[in-house]
């Protein structure tokens, strides 16, 4: 019988004590992130969807079409193309075409790069009902960006 | 179980337990044959989720699979990053800076109180209780957080390379962990008043769902199923990996066997981490955090290589086979829940319903690792 009481009462008390905690709680600020109304920043490393990294001078893209990216790549989302105009030195990216549809932003494209002309971009609000609009030519979001 | 369910005779009913339930946790379907409220005989049925993940390791290059082990348990990917970079750097015998094992000691750490405080939370919101997840999820904000600011991602992290970890920490990471531990060391007291000593978790927990150590043998259950059992085995102490030895750190075991014991191993591991975690961001030495001997293009020696780690949920082991290629021969992973979950047809025999999924809580399942 003794059990029983000291259940009883013990078990009482301990949701008593379990409820004080939860109005402790009560009082403390909200640590909820307001979406909508404050917008969090990205840390320096977050991987996004990759971009194309324009030159400083020109803003002409970097990347030289050596193809390090579309070889690392898990999932063969990358397709890149380019060509060597006449008396230039490097090859000239025609289009590069990003299918974010398959892409598990693993980062390994990036770090394959020897030339730094991919990066992350801090974009995450990328929600959408149609497929298409997870086929980004990055070619032409470098050139919207300068 | 009731005398009704034990004469053959007598009529049962087959209930369906998912595959779309809140208490599995994803696409697990348990087929229970039901007497009233007991359970005669559960079936776990698998593959709803199943992607194949060792089929891809064998029809990409090594470096490429890396992204698929975080895949496999989101809770916890980075031990799992861990694991099959450990089963790799063994095969191709790559030396790993010391800087580097620290990091990987800490983050993995982290990793591990981030999972625990998610089953914590999402356990007692099993039984019905709705706030403890609050403040578990709160927590574990700060360590997402944290492994974002180094890894770029929140959850598949994906931040261990072949010789070495892709960044290194810099000081407000050492900082923010510090001041985390600081944080729950504060908190944990409070979890312990909520939940541990609530009288209704108690009766919930106590003496429910016993797990035998014969049982745990006989399905090679391993992880904090194991040490409620009684049983004293963790990788890190009896097969140490990475710098292990280094620090000084118990095993919580606990020889209740029921699915108490289990609540106890895993809130006492989340201290034991915390030590970890304290001693290795004492000790960690300057240096670079990445070998510079790896070839782009990785072709191990052809031979059959094992290697295990302590995930959050037992010991996940790889085993990678190597032809000399680019690719792996073959690609073996060992998961801790599929054993863990595959003793809960034989424990669950007789049980109430309630306390069955009471049970299952206590066994930490996450089904995408199940069905890889």
């Amino acid at each position: 019988m003794s059990g029983y009481y000291r259940d009883l009462f013990g078990g009482s008390w301990s949701l008593l004590v379990g409820l004080g905690i939860t109005i402790k709680n009560m009082f403390v600020p909200i640590v909820t992130e307001q979406y909508p109304h404050f917008v969090p920043v990205m840390t320096p490393r977050f991987r996004g969807h990759i971009e194309l990294v324009g030159d400083e001078e020109t803003g002409e893209p970097k990347c030289v079409v050596c193809g390090m990216c579309q070889k690392a790549c898990p999932s063969g989302c990358i397709k890149l193309a380019g060509e060597k105009p006449e008396g230039a030195k490097k090859k000239v990216v025609t289009s590069y075409i990003l299918d974010f549809t398959r892409c598990s932003l693993c980062g390994q494209c990036v770090e394959s790069c020897n030339f730094g002309a991919i990066t992350f971009s801090k974009d995450y609000n990328l929600a959408s009902t149609d497929k298409n609009d997870f086929i980004f030519d990055l070619k032409k979001r470098l050139e919207e960006k300068s | 179980m009731s005398d009704f369910a034990l004469s053959q005779t007598k009529e049962t009913f087959v209930l369906n337990l998912g595959p779309q339930h809140p208490a599995t946790h994803g696409v697990l379907r348990v087929k229970l044959e039901m007497d009233g409220e007991y359970i005669v005989h559960a079936e776990p049925i698998l593959g709803y989720i199943h992607r194949m993940h060792e089929k891809m390791g064998e029809n990409r290059t090594w470096a490429q699979f890396m992204p698929n082990t975080a895949r496999l348990d989101y809770l916890g990917a980075l031990s799992y990053n861990h694991g099959y970079a450990l089963a790799v750097e063994r095969a191709a015998s790559i030396e790993v800076p010391e800087r580097a094992e620290y990091i990987r000691v800490i983050t993995v750490e982290l990793n591990r109180i981030a999972s625990h405080l998610l089953w914590f939370g999402a356990y007692v919101l099993d039984l019905g209780g709705m706030t403890p997840i609050f403040y578990a999820f709160d927590d574990r904000e700060q360590i997402l957080n944290l492994l974002e600011s180094v890894t770029g991602a929140r959850l598949t992290f994906c931040y261990f390379r072949f010789g070495g970890v892709y960044n290194d920490i810099d000081d407000s990471f050492i900082a923010g962990s510090r001041e985390f531990i600081k944080r729950l060391r504060k908190q944990m007291p409070d979890y312990h008043n909520l939940v541990t000593k609530n009288i209704i978790m108690i009766k919930r927990l106590k003496d429910i769902g016993p797990i035998s150590p014969e049982m745990v043998r006989k399905y090679g259950a391993t992880g904090p199923v194991m040490r409620g059992s009684g049983i004293n085995y963790d990788v890190r102490k009896n097969e140490p990996y990475s710098v292990y030895p280094e620090f000084d750190f118990d095993i919580p075991v606990y020889d209740e066997c029921d699915s108490m014991a289990r609540y106890m191993v895993r809130m006492d591991e989340i201290e034991q981490s915390m030590r970890i975690i304290e001693q290795a961001l004492d000790k960690l030495p300057e240096g670079p955090v990445m070998t510079e001997k790896v070839p782009k293009n990785l072709k191990p020696p052809k031979g059959d290589y094992y290697s295990a780690v302590e995930a959050a949920r037992g010991v996940f082991g790889c085993r990678v086979v190597s032809d000399g290629t680019n690719t792996a021969y073959r690609l073996k992973l060992r998961s801790p829940t599929f054993s863990n979950l595959s003793l809960f047809g034989e424990a669950c025999q007789g049980m109430l319903l309630a306390d069955a999924l009471a049970f299952m809580g206590s066994l930490d399942l996450v089904i995408p690792e199940i069905d890889r």
